[in-house]
């Protein structure tokens, strides 16, 4: 006998509850949950990473990605804003940039700014210590990226915005200003947020520049307390640190998501 | 391309001779040569694909005109040399999708321009913003965002923010072709206040009871030329030309 579709559908999805709850339970009861919790949350070594963990390597990871997103979302607007020129060489260059350092991985940059640097020209160094070569690296990098992002936004905005703002007897400049870049930002949120989380990941490349108890950031933070306990607390704690950071921007986002699309 | 024949019209507020505009190989203007006088509300009709709306957005300089010169009150927006951006802002333009800017109140649309390209003070431009408001009939509606409003509600808000800027003329581009039939009303109720005001407009239109009630002239267009143009009530009433007769015959 033939089953109507519905029922089908409904059949199929309690048999998939079912495999999930006897997945669920062959895993609590086989899992050694002593060893885990030794292993991967102990409250001592958890303990021991405060205050430290936060005020200091969740702070840096902070000001390091804030740094590298802000010089590299200002790049990243000069470099689109070359790229739509009506100026050749502007266009060029912008593209040469954005296509290099988007195929070139971060660690390279890094690895250039820490070490090419001051072995190729010895007794120059970039200004700002530790913080001003992240601001640096983070930023190229991240200014290729959103560069990108942000000349789609640009030219998102419907062509009749600009007739608008010109029409009123805006110059063009101030019509992308006032009128063009405002709009664009509100339809790159999204992918602009993307683009702060993998910064903010990203900055635990900082490591490269080498770090004193004051400059670390939360992966070499995590990295040292690994390297004493031989356990897996510390890397649990860092995680969750990292998603203290990303998490409350998602829904930061998702909210700002929700207004723009009221005003919309 | 010999030299225009004709002298310009200084006392015109329009004044357009000898405009070519071609898309690619495509000419969609074939050599339009036609003013506005100061005071006239002129309404230009035509099929689709018959250059009105192009001929209208070369007169700002939103096309750029491939030959032929055109003057607003004396001045050639076509000189090279001019400031675009100055006589644009004395001439109103009203799209057919009101193109308000959407992250913006209603009140900051009718503002923006003003602070910035007349370099009004802040009170003075809310001022100014809300005497246009209340005459388009939108004074509660100051604080909507463009999203909020209706269709005849943005159109009447985009009519506001160019009559902020106290233009000299206005230009209107097919105003009421994307407006759900119950709101034209509306719109044309404004227009028709403007232009017992004495303002000069430049109307491209389907609206033809607007074209015979409220203009002093009608403009014909097709393919790329003026066909015919004078008197509403002679163009409609009586076209002279094959083409008009076809044009009229499908839309009266």
């Amino acid at each position: 006998m033939g089953m109507s579709p519905r029922k089908r559908a409904r059949i199929s999805r309690g048999v998939q509850y079912v495999v999930l709850a006897v997945v669920v339970v062959v895993i609590v009861l086989s899992a050694d949950w002593t060893t885990i919790k030794d292993k991967f949350a102990d409250p001592d070594i958890a303990l021991a990473m405060f205050p430290e963990v936060i005020t200091t390597a969740l702070k840096n990871t902070i000001i390091y990605t804030a740094c590298g997103f802000t010089f590299g979302l200002a790049l990243g607007l000069v470099l689109a804003l070359m790229r739509l020129s009506s100026v050749g060489p502007y266009r060029w260059m912008a593209t040469t940039f954005i296509e290099f350092f988007r195929g070139v991985p971060a660690l390279v940059v890094f690895l250039a700014l820490s070490v090419g640097i001051p072995t190729a020209f010895p007794g120059y160094v970039v200004p700002g210590d530790v913080l001003g070569t992240a601001t640096l690296a983070l930023g190229l990098v991240g200014a290729a990226y959103m560069a990108e992002t942000i000349r789609a936004g640009i030219q998102a905005v419907p062509k009749g915005q600009t007739e608008a703002a010109r029409s009123l007897g805006m110059s063009g400049s101030r019509a992308m200003v006032s009128i063009i870049i405002p709009q664009a930002f509100r339809i790159i949120l999204p992918p602009l947020t993307n683009e702060l989380i993998l910064l903010t990941k990203d900055s635990s490349l900082v490591y490269l520049l080498g770090y004193t108890a004051s400059t670390v950031e939360l992966t070499s933070f995590g990295r040292q307390a690994l390297n004493q306990e031989k356990n897996m607390t510390p890397i649990v704690v860092i995680s969750l640190c990292y998603l203290l950071i990303t998490v409350p921007l998602s829904i930061v986002v998702r909210r700002m998501e929700a207004r723009a699309g009221k005003a919309r | 391309m010999t030299t225009p024949q004709r002298q310009t019209r200084t006392d015109a507020a329009i004044d357009v001779i000898e405009l070519h505009k071609h898309f690619g190989d495509n000419e969609v203007l074939k050599g339009i040569d036609f003013h506005v006088d100061n005071g006239q509300v002129v309404c230009v009709i035509g099929p689709s694909g018959s250059g009105k709306s192009t001929l209208l957005r070369c007169v700002n300089l939103l096309e750029q005109p491939t030959s032929g010169r055109i003057f607003i009150e004396g001045d050639e927006i076509t000189d090279p040399d001019v400031d675009v951006n100055a006589i644009r802002s004395r001439i109103g333009m009203v799209f057919q999708q009101f193109n308000l800017f959407p992250h913006l109140t209603v009140l900051r649309n009718l503002t923006i321009a003003q602070q910035r390209v007349k370099k009004r003070g802040k009170d003075e431009a809310v001022e100014i913003a809300r005497r246009n408001l209340a005459k388009v009939g939108l004074s509660e509606k100051e604080g909507a965002y463009p999203a909020h409003l209706s269709g005849g509600q943005q159109q009447r808000a985009a009519m506001a923010r160019a009559l902020s800027m106290d233009p000299d003329m206005m230009m209107f581009d097919e105003p009421t072709s994307a407006l759900d039939p119950e709101l034209v009303g509306d719109v044309l109720g404004v227009m028709k206040d403007l232009a017992s005001e004495g303002m000069t407009m430049m109307v491209v239109t389907h609206e033809m009871g607007f074209a015979r009630e409220v203009g002093d002239k009608v403009v014909f267009m097709d393919d790329g030329v003026i066909v015919e143009e004078g008197d509403p009530r002679e163009v409609l009433g009586n076209p002279q030309h094959e083409r008009t007769q076809a044009f009229l015959s499908k839309v009266l």
